[in-house]
């Protein structure tokens, strides 16, 4: 019983990736991503400029060959079942991938039928998802009139034209303006509901949070964790204690003291963050630990951990270590 | 099949709306035609006793297809350059339906400026003489090399990595027509040019279709011309598969 059970938990992978690798010439960009994404859920792939986002998403998609790894989506191997897997997907990106010089209805009707509807069927699916997207109004004018917003949302619309059991959406917010985003954001909450897998890239950490039941965060083309949102955020204590010291010696002494414990380092400002319970004793401890003859901290202050604090803490790990060695030098 | 319809429909509309582009592919051939006519044509001896417009038509009409073919280089890259290609491919459509919508709606769009520009040619003067097989012969002729240089095109457009670099393609099919048949006999050209001017694809499938269209002896010009057309256009299709799988690895 328990091996089937197992079986099938397995089997209801959306997306599953083992040690995808992949240069551009002489840069790495993805130096072994895995990543298991259970279906119905939205994922969100969670990380800075230039950290892999891209590249993983279209491998996945079946658009780039990954140089190593593996990985299979929709049931499917993307390398060898590249058609397969392509008939039950859909993309949607950064640049929106929509023809200017038609109509948002031609675009639609045109989606549908590439994705194998009658032309029937594709006239009614347009008039559906320009209403669903509110877009009806606008349905009759060419893109290229459009809106920022109003193109990423007819993007959306034309990924759904069939009917993907997993959606990729890379980036789907960046550069909008803030009602752009949230009225977006309510139409990729609608997908979760309707059981299709979303895997959202994103560097936008509020986006995560709000929207994503796992997230994994990726930085220099790895995976660096790989949780719920609850999760990343209980991999920092509850609290982060900011220290702000007197020089640049004081910061060097300090950020040696602290470790792996600094979150964040800011030599530019002279700041640690180093997690804590956020208890007095506690608080009271690391100054007296780092600051035994009390003139390196000029002052501080105690904050809760926001997401944030986790992302900065997870990238500056290994964007911010090779800056700060050779300042003790 | 039903994707190949589906592009060419899409293409068509695209078409329809860059009124600069179908300005050039419309109209430029038949200002060009005029001012051959009109500036040149009293000048040149073409040695056929006919004027000059019945000498010039055949070069007019493939050099639009040219012209015609030349956006289709374009929109190729474009595709290609924007986001759209990355949406198509995730759709799973294939790239000879996305590069066969660009070629059909260039087919479509040089018929319409061939019988525009034949419309023109009768007002000034043009006068043909062809029997109905001839009549036959000439449009199945043309249409062989509209559709060759449609692909040559959609090729071009697929090897190189602007939409800016792929109008370059107007420069090529302006230039064949000129060391050619098309505008002057071949005779009056300096002799280190003739060679090219009389072995290079377009002189046969001018000669070709002005025999047909005047009804006089062409020899074994369409033979000629039909293999070049066919060696074009197996190039073409071999090339713009190569490239497409090349550009999307």
């Amino acid at each position: 019983m328990n091996g089937i059970d197992r079986a099938d938990s397995s089997g209801a992978l959306a997306i599953e990736a083992i040690g995808l690798k992949k240069s551009f010439g002489a840069v790495r960009v993805l130096d072994g991503v895995d990543l298991a994404v259970p279906a119905g859920i939205v994922f969100a792939l969670l990380g800075p400029n230039g950290a892999g986002k891209t590249t993983t998403v279209r491998i996945l998609a079946t658009l780039t060959r990954a140089d190593a790894g593996r990985a299979r989506v929709a049931g499917h191997d993307v390398e060898h079942e590249r058609h397969r897997v392509r008939r039950g997907i859909s993309l949607a990106g950064q640049y929106a991938a929509v023809d200017g010089l038609q109509t948002g209805a031609e675009n639609l009707r045109m989606m549908g039928r590439l994705s194998g509807l009658s032309p029937l069927q594709a006239r009614r699916r347009a008039g559906d998802l320009l209403e669903q997207f509110g877009l009806a109004a606008a349905g009759n004018r060419r893109v290229g009139t459009y809106s920022g917003g109003m193109r990423r949302r007819l993007d959306l619309a034309a990924s759904l034209t069939g009917t993907p059991s997993v959606i990729f959406l890379d980036e789907p917010t960046t550069g909008l303006d803030l009602p752009s985003r949230q009225a977006l954001w309510r139409v990729i909450g609608d997908l979760a509901d309707k059981g299709v897998t979303v895997f959202l890239t994103t560097q936008y950490l509020e986006e995560a949070d709000l929207l994503a039941s796992r997230i994994a965060v990726i930085d220099g083309g790895r995976v660096v964790a790989d949780g719920s949102p609850g999760d990343l955020k209980k991999l920092i204590a509850g609290q982060r204690l900011d220290l702000v010291l007197a020089d640049g010696a004081a910061f060097d002494a300090v950020t040696r003291l602290a470790g792996d414990r600094a979150v964040t380092a800011d030599p530019a400002g002279l700041t640690i963050g180093v997690a804590t319970g956020g208890s007095a004793g506690e608080v009271r401890a690391l100054l007296d630990e780092f600051d035994p003859d009390r003139s390196a901290v000029r002052s501080f202050s105690v904050h809760s951990t926001t997401l944030d604090d986790v992302f900065l803490a997870l990238t500056s790990r290994t964007a911010g270590r090779p800056e700060t060695e050779p300042s003790r030098v | 099949m039903s994707d190949v319809l589906t592009m060419t429909a899409r293409s068509f509309r695209l078409t329809r709306r860059q009124l600069d582009s179908l300005f050039t592919a419309l109209a430029l051939p038949v200002l060009l035609m005029l001012l051959f006519v009109g500036l040149f044509g009293g000048a040149i001896r073409t040695g056929t006793g006919a004027g000059y417009v019945t000498y010039v038509l055949p070069g007019v009409l493939v050099l639009c297809a040219g012209f015609g073919a030349a956006i289709t280089a374009v929109s190729v890259s474009q595709d290609m350059t924007g986001g759209i290609i990355d949406r198509f491919r995730s759709m799973d459509v294939r790239g000879p339906a996305i590069l066969a919508g660009h070629v059909a709606a260039s087919i479509a769009r040089n018929i319409a400026s061939t019988i525009l520009v034949f419309g023109v040619a009768c007002l000034i003067g043009f006068r043909p003489h062809a029997s109905l097989p001839g009549w036959l012969a000439a449009a199945g002729l043309l249409l062989a090399f509209i559709l060759a240089v449609s692909w040559l095109a959609a090729a071009y457009g697929l090897a190189v990595k602007t939409p800016e670099a792929a109008n370059g393609f107007l420069f090529l099919v302006a230039f064949l027509p000129y060391a050619s048949s098309a505008f002057v006999p071949v005779d009056t050209m300096p002799g280190w040019i003739q060679g090219f001017a009389r072995n290079q694809p377009v002189t046969p499938v001018t000669q070709s279709l002005r025999g047909l269209l005047l009804g006089t002896p062409v020899g074994t010009a369409p033979w000629a011309a039909l293999a070049w057309l066919g060696g074009i256009l197996a190039v073409s299709l071999v090339f713009s598969g190569v490239l497409f799988s090349r550009r999307t690895a």
